[in-house]
């Protein structure tokens, strides 16, 4: 049978190294299913997640051969073996240890979001009307696996820090799924503009071009928010407009 | 006693799948102070994968449907020994649960009137599934944790339950640790709600992930609690097969509910061949009409592809036993042969089926909407669980409650495909609302510090042997464990092999008490596959005695030595609880006669 190499990260937030582990691999498997097999038979110790096997979770997420990938959807076919394949966790989070990374930030930061606000239901059985056609933009959004590949390529995260003033484009998303929700009432621009930063964003698609679930994140969901933001504080002949009726 | 971190709640809610996340908006909306513990990180748990969709009577596409025509669906497909209360209940309060989803954020797909949409699945008589394309599931999580976060519960992830702590005969928290850290954690509650789903990890080929070890079954046993219906293991006829990497990930129900056909290798479509007698006046006697009932024609009749999980799994292994299977040890599922009637059917299908476009497409290098895909049968559900009671879901226990797939009853021999999704939100619903009524009527509780103690030490033993010779790692048992159940307690059972079994597990069970890790206690996935190895030993041992007990055949429980239904049998429920001398108890318990008016639905839809 072939074997292959695989170069993984082993360590901690302390430190740690590549180590090499040599494996048998056969015909279809995928990375995760090469790991799990080193972690199997030669480091029972080593740290992966993953739940699904199939693209559905996003649990998987890591860097092979330094591109942000789900190691559950990437085939060993799509790799050169003659070389060792390199695996390490996504280097924009805390490491906890070899492919685990802390990524709890993601699940503060969802909180800060405005949470969806309905309107009152059209009727009495609690429900409403919504045309296939209305909703098949925010189903895009909602296809989202939270893997956060495209929390860990992001520039204003991975080199720049901005944890505490920028959400990442996971997070814009999210609030695009929300804003252009046909029922939802509420509206999350302000914060957008003041407390999530979008204007941080320079369109570099970076995300767009890992998303596993291919979410047109930038042109769907981060354009659309910036041009509301622009709408509402920047343009100079709709803020008198507001002013002189009374609105917000 | 030590010093451990500890989180006191009123309801401890032990998952976060969808029906754990249901309890626990419940139970805070009814002012419990709540927690939630869950093994992998929030949004992840198995709820994740569902993809065909959640079933609710909301008769938005077929107006003759309604909670009646659920409730003998249900029944139907269970062979009758569902506890007929749940499965009442279900039917009756599914269409709010799902509607109630709509107001907090998710958005189903709709019909032209701008309704939910609903699709066709096996076992139901009319349109009933609710979904969003095939990924149904992920819909449904993530609007539960986007609603949940707001509700004020406090999530423990990435935490993980070794052991429930009593005071007296009552529940009183839990005791566990943290699997980044490896720190102990310490849970006193006035009432536990389990919600950890099933038990898929006891088998070689499952669509389950590492989580599904059934803890919650066996830390419900171990308090002393009872099982049921533990003989009941549902095999999804649908795996993936090839490659060998994949084998066992799920292809969801839904591509035969849009269409889709079996054949095998000679090109039959051998579903025609055996339609059981009491399905026979629901079900297309030739293709043509079923494809009219997958198209909506409501008055044509479903095709027996859409016959229950339990009879269409024996006919796939039937096939390939027989010779005619495909090359890789399976049966051609085809929906690709649509193009024959639909103009722009490759769009059609990666339209309603995207994520099976894409799982085949990436996985398989299989284009479905050009060729067939090669399945066969795979590890799915467990019917068995924790016996509950209908109205609170409240086990033998005081103040124990389970919800979900590692709670009884309301399947019986088996699960209709969308009964999961709808079970966990009616019935997480209910477990919120009487644990935290519970807690509020009982006082407070008392930790036994000897409890904690032993769990702690217990769970440390394998660090100690790690360094010992003669020590195993636990994949390899975990390994051991799964072939052998796969191979003796599978789709098709007989009492030698099973005896067998039983034998092999207390093999294992020695083999486990030796497993040692190497490594500290920082995110160990050896060391976390060492605890849960216990649990699927408990797990596998009811399956396999109370499968033994039940001599015929009954939904999902195949037995090749008594093959057929017998009357008798389906009178009780078959019950495992811990005897006295620490051993497997196995009882029946007859089943509770069910009101006439309930009688009389069944009669009526006959
Ligand atoms: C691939 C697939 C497709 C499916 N499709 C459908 C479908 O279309 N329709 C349908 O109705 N059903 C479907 N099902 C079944 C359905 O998804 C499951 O039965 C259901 O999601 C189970 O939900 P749950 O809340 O009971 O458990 P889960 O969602 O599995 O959650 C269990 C939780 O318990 C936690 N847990 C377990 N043990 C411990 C412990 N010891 N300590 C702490 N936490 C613990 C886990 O971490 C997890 O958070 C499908 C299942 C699979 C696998
Ligand atoms: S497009 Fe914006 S959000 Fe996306 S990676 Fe670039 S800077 Fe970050
Ligand atoms: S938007 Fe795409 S890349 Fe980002 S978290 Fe969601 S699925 Fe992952
Ligand atoms: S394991 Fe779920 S996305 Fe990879």
């Amino acid at each position: 049978m072939a074997t292959a190499t695989f170069r993984i990260w082993r360590g901690n937030d302390r430190g740690g190294k590549f180590q090499d582990y040599t494996t048998e691999v056969s015909e279809g498997m995928v990375v995760l299913d090469a790991v799990l097999k080193v972690q199997a038979e030669q480091a029972n110790d080593m740290a992966v997640r993953w739940n699904c096997k199939a693209g559905k979770c996003g649990s998987c997420s890591s860097e092979i051969n330094g591109n942000p990938k789900l190691m559950c959807m990437t085939r060993l076919s799509t790799l050169d073996l003659t070389q060792a394949v390199t695996v390490e966790p996504m280097r924009t989070f805390p490491l906890i240890k070899d492919l685990a990374t802390d990524v709890s930030w993601n699940f503060h930061v969802k909180k800060t979001i405005r949470k969806f606000a309905p309107r009152k239901p059209d009727f009495s059985d609690g429900s409403w009307r919504m045309g296939q056609k209305d909703v098949n933009r925010i189903q895009e959004f909602r296809k989202c696996i939270e893997c956060f590949l495209c929390q860990d390529v992001c520039h204003v995260l991975r080199e720049h820090k901005k944890f505490d003033q920028f959400i990442g484009p996971r997070f814009f998303v999210h609030t695009a799924a929300l804003e252009m929700h046909p029922l939802d009432t509420d509206t999350r621009t302000e914060d957008l503009k003041d407390k999530h930063n979008v204007g941080y964003c320079n369109i570099t698609t970076c995300c767009r071009k890992v998303c596993p679930e291919e979410i047109t994140i930038t042109e769907n969901a981060i354009i659309p928010l910036k041009e509301r933001v622009v709408d509402e504080y920047y343009d100079p002949l709709r803020k008198l407009v507001m002013k002189i009726i009374g609105a917000k | 006693m030590a010093e451990y971190q500890t989180h006191a709640y009123d309801v401890l809610v032990i998952g976060a799948g969808g029906s754990g996340l249901r309890t626990a908006i419940e139970a805070s909306a009814a002012g419990a102070r709540v927690g939630v513990i869950t093994k992998s990180l929030l949004g992840k748990a198995h709820t994740v994968m569902a993809e065909g969709g959640v079933a609710a009577a909301l008769g938005n596409v077929d107006e003759r449907d309604n909670w009646r025509v659920h409730f003998s669906d249900t029944m139907r497909g269970g062979q009758y020994i569902n506890n007929w209360r749940m499965a009442e209940l279900h039917a009756k309060e599914a269409p709010d649960r799902v509607r109630e989803l709509e107001a907090w954020g998710a958005v189903f797909d709709r019909t032209k009137e701008g309704r939910i949409l609903q699709r066709n699945f096996g076992g139901h008589r009319y349109p009933r599934l609710a979904h969003v394309g095939d990924r149904t599931g992920l819909e449904m999580i993530r609007t539960l944790q986007d609603h949940g976060i707001h509700q004020g519960m406090e999530v423990h992830m990435e935490c993980t339950v070794l052991t429930l702590l009593m005071d007296g005969g009552r529940v009183a928290g839990a005791f566990g640790y943290d699997r980044e850290r490896g720190h102990f954690l310490l849970f006193p509650a006035k009432a536990v709600v389990l919600a950890t789903g099933g038990i898929g990890r006891a088998y070689r080929i499952t669509s389950n992930s590492w989580e599904y070890t059934g803890d919650g079954h066996a830390l419900a046993y171990h308090a002393g609690a009872t099982l049921m219906d533990m003989e009941f293991v549902q095999f999804h006829p649908t795996g993936m097969v090839w490659p060998p990497s994949v084998q066992g990930i799920l292809v969801t129900e839904g591509v035969r509910g849009e269409g889709g056909v079996l054949r095998n290798s000679h090109g039959r479509r051998f579903m025609f061949d055996d339609i059981p007698e009491n399905y026979r006046n629901q079900t297309a006697d030739n293709p043509e009409e079923g494809w009219r009932y997958t198209q909506g024609d409501k008055n044509a009749r479903r095709p027996p592809e859409l016959l229950t999980r339990d009879h269409v799994a024996r006919c796939i292994v039937r096939e390939i036993k027989e010779g005619r299977g495909s090359p890789h040890g399976g049966v051609y599922l085809d929906i690709s042969w649509i193009k024959e009637k639909l103009p722009n059917s490759e769009e059609h299908i990666k339209r309603k089926l995207p994520s099976m476009y894409h799982q085949f497409k990436q996985l398989a290098d299989i284009d479905i909407t050009k060729e067939p895909m090669e399945i066969g049968p795979t590890t799915h559900y467990m019917m068995g669980g924790v016996r509950v009671d209908a109205e609170t879901q409240m086990s033998s226990v005081p103040g124990l409650f389970a919800a979900g797939e590692c709670a009884a009853g309301l399947h019986g021999a088996n699960r209709l495909g969308g009964n999961s999704l709808s079970d966990l939100l009616v019935f997480g619903k209910r477990a919120g609302q009487y644990a935290a009524c519970f807690a509020k009527e009982n006082g407070d509780i008392a930790v036994d510090s000897v409890q904690v103690e032993r769990a702690a030490r217990e769970a440390l033993l394998p660090f100690e042997r790690g360094q010992k010779a003669g020590a195993e790692g636990a994949y390899q048992i975990q390994h051991d464990l799964q072939s052998m159940m796969q191979d003796l307690v599978g789709i098709v059972r007989k009492e030698s092999e099973m005896k067998q079994a039983l034998e092999g597990i207390q093999k294992l069970r020695e083999r486990a008490s030796r497993a040692g890790v190497n490594g500290n206690r920082e995110f160990n996935n050896g060391w976390h596959t060492a605890m849960d190895l216990p649990n699927l030993l408990s797990v596998s041992e009811a399956i396999t005695r109370a499968a033994l007990e039940r001599e015929e055949s009954r939904g999902a429980h195949f037995r090749d030595d008594w093959p057929e239904k017998n009357p008798e049998y389906g009178k009780f429920n078959i019950l495992v609880r811990q005897g006295r001398d620490g051993g497997m108890q196995i009882t029946r318990e007859p089943l509770a006669e069910m009101p006439h008016e309930l009688k009389q639905v069944i009669e009526e839809m006959k």
